[in-house]
């Protein structure tokens, strides 16, 4: 496979209010994990919060074109782990 | 140990503050504040944590009381919601004690106790059946049991076990308080026991249900804003590691939020170090062994408590949030002054401090840039009127009170800080042995931080401590040390 995975951890305020600051360990232990088969970064708000009530489910990130909702260390490890296989 | 561990329960209790603050921005605040429960929780909704969604709703509602700033354990469940809120609106100022207990999330945690597990091989040494000094360990079809009318909870069983077979079963909130002021009482609900709590938020962090909230004075603050009085922000140096801006776009950021004005905690540190300096100075001239910090409300609530005999070693020099708030005040006679905090422990301070009128952790700020849908990252940048120096901008990071009150000793003085980087119950043995023999033998002037890390590592933290102290470091680095100020400004 050529290309290489997008992680984006939003990091905009209410991502990173809601759990996002615990995610920035990702920008540096996925590259240690996957080398360059991964492109991480930290992104500004993603504009996913904005709609009705769906602060209550941020912090979001994006893996390609998946969002993760409540995302967490482990579901986006999972979430890179599957398009790997 | 990991500081500021992520914490799905703080992720529920931020949701109900941004929700309470919506509701407080509609017309009918009491029925928004109502109608809370049943939007996180909604009709068909499966319940994630609990039997179904009326007992979660019911709990979300003792969240939402919490939020309001009022005591769970003292409100009556058959109470309306709106009734609630209006009492919290006519209320002129918040509560005595700052924590309250969800006890209906207790009945998740057993009494604290020594538990043999099955894989008790009922081994031929039998170190558990010797080593017990109370006879509480027998032998009975082949496994160790314990009777719990002798076993004294001292875990030497567990210790000695070679298949570390037994084990301590520990209730968090208990394990966590370092001067055993919570505990299970006769219904296994945790009760804070106020003569003896520090305030310093363990509980909180360590309650794996979230059971321990803090009353938020949240509600306090919007109102005197709505009322169109000239609320102004005391921000402690901590809130600069914990939100994604630099600090001039916080301040514009809070301005936002209806603040006529933000003020630098650090300014007040600055006067802190100068007089704790001084201070130092005289004592040791004076002949005095050591001294104390005196800037964490924890460690101040815990002298006043539990270690009366430490009062002399401890400065008199207030603390930056006292100095600040003076200064505030002098300036603005009329305006309500709000601290904004990493930790319960303030609140405690700010109830004793007639110049400190609320207090909102970051939780709470966070939550409510959200619910005012206002991104920090961007915001314009406003300047603060006083640069504060970059020591006293560092008192949020463990070692940095000490290190900025040394630089402005004189070099013949000899000074050794001493960092209790924690409170726990060794850290308290020391500082009881240290007033005990009327000196400490590590060093003279010891600084002492209840949160592991400083204020970064304080309940009420956002931001993980890592990022956090990186960020507040970069903040240091570039403001003016008070050692050399113009080559710190030369090289800028």
């Amino acid at each position: 496979m050529d290309k290489k995975i997008s992680v984006k951890v939003c990091l905009g305020t209410t991502c990173f209010v809601m759990g996002s600051a615990n995610l920035q360990e990702l920008i540096d232990t996925v590259p240690a994990k996957y080398g360059d088969k991964v492109e991480v970064s930290g992104v500004p708000c993603l504009g996913l919060c904005s709609i009705d009530w769906e602060f209550s489910k941020a912090p979001y990130v994006k893996v390609d074109d998946e969002v993760i909702k409540e995302a967490t260390v482990e579901k986006v490890l999972k979430a890179i782990d599957e398009r790997l296989k | 140990m990991v500081i500021n561990a992520p914490r799905q329960t703080s992720h529920l209790k931020r949701e109900i503050l941004i929700r309470l603050i919506k509701a407080f921005y509609t017309d009918d605040f009491g029925e928004n504040a109502r109608l809370i429960p049943y939007q996180m929780r909604p009709k068909d909704f499966e319940a994630p944590y609990r039997c179904c969604v009326y007992k979660e709703r019911a709990i979300l509602r003792d969240r939402t009381i919490a939020g309001l700033g009022l005591s769970i354990e003292e409100t009556d469940d058959s109470i309306h919601m709106a009734e609630l809120a209006k009492k919290v609106l006519d209320r002129e100022q918040p509560e005595e004690h700052p924590l309250t207990v969800l006890q209906t999330a207790c009945k998740g945690c057993v009494p604290s106790r020594i538990y043999v597990t099955d894989l008790c091989q009922g081994c031929v040494a039998r170190p558990c059946v010797n080593t017990c000094k109370f006879g509480a360990i027998s032998v009975k079809n082949g496994k160790s049991v314990i009777d719990p009318d002798k076993c004294k909870n001292c875990g030497m069983c567990a210790q000695v076990c070679p298949y570390q077979a037994i084990t301590k079963i520990i209730v968090p909130c208990e394990s966590a308080c370092p001067v055993g002021a919570i505990a299970k009482d006769e219904n296994g609900h945790a009760k804070i026991d106020f003569e003896k709590c520090i305030s310093c938020g363990k509980c909180v962090s360590a309650c794996p249900f979230g059971a321990v909230h803090e009353k938020s004075q949240i509600i306090d603050v919007l109102k005197n804003i709505k009322a169109g009085k000239k609320v102004i922000a005391m921000v402690a140096p901590a809130m600069f590691g914990q939100l994604p801006c630099s600090p001039k776009q916080l301040k514009a950021a809070i301005q936002q939020l209806g603040f006529a004005d933000v003020y630098e905690v650090a300014q007040g540190a600055d006067i802190t170090t100068q007089n704790e300096a001084k201070e130092f100075e005289e004592r040791l001239v004076k002949g005095e062994e050591f001294m104390t910090t005196s800037c964490c409300a924890g460690y101040n609530e815990l002298v006043d408590k539990h270690i009366p005999e430490l009062k002399p070693f401890r400065s008199d020099t207030k603390t930056p949030l006292y100095y600040t708030a003076e200064i505030v005040k002098k300036e603005h006679p009329d305006a309500v002054t709000v601290f904004f905090s990493p930790c319960v422990a303030k609140r405690r301070e700010a109830l004793k401090t007639d110049t400190v009128d609320y207090v909102l952790n970051y939780e709470e700020i966070g939550a409510w840039f959200i619910a005012m849908n206002i991104k920090v990252e961007d915001c314009a940048e406003s300047e603060f009127k006083t640069e504060s120096s970059a020591e006293a901008r560092n008192y949020a990071v463990t070692g940095g009170v000490a290190k900025a009150v040394k630089t402005l000793i004189p070099e013949e003085i000899p000074v050794y800080p001493v960092v209790v980087d924690g409170l726990n119950k060794q850290s308290i043995r020391d500082l009881k042995k240290y007033a005990k023999n009327g000196v400490c033998e590590l060093g003279n002037l010891i600084e002492v931080m209840a949160c592991t890390g400083g204020c970064l590592g304080g309940n009420a933290t956002v931001n993980a401590f890592k990022p956090a102290l990186k960020q507040l470091t970069n903040y240091v680095n570039e403001s003016k040390s008070l050692k050399e100020p113009d080559e710190a400004a030369e090289s800028k």
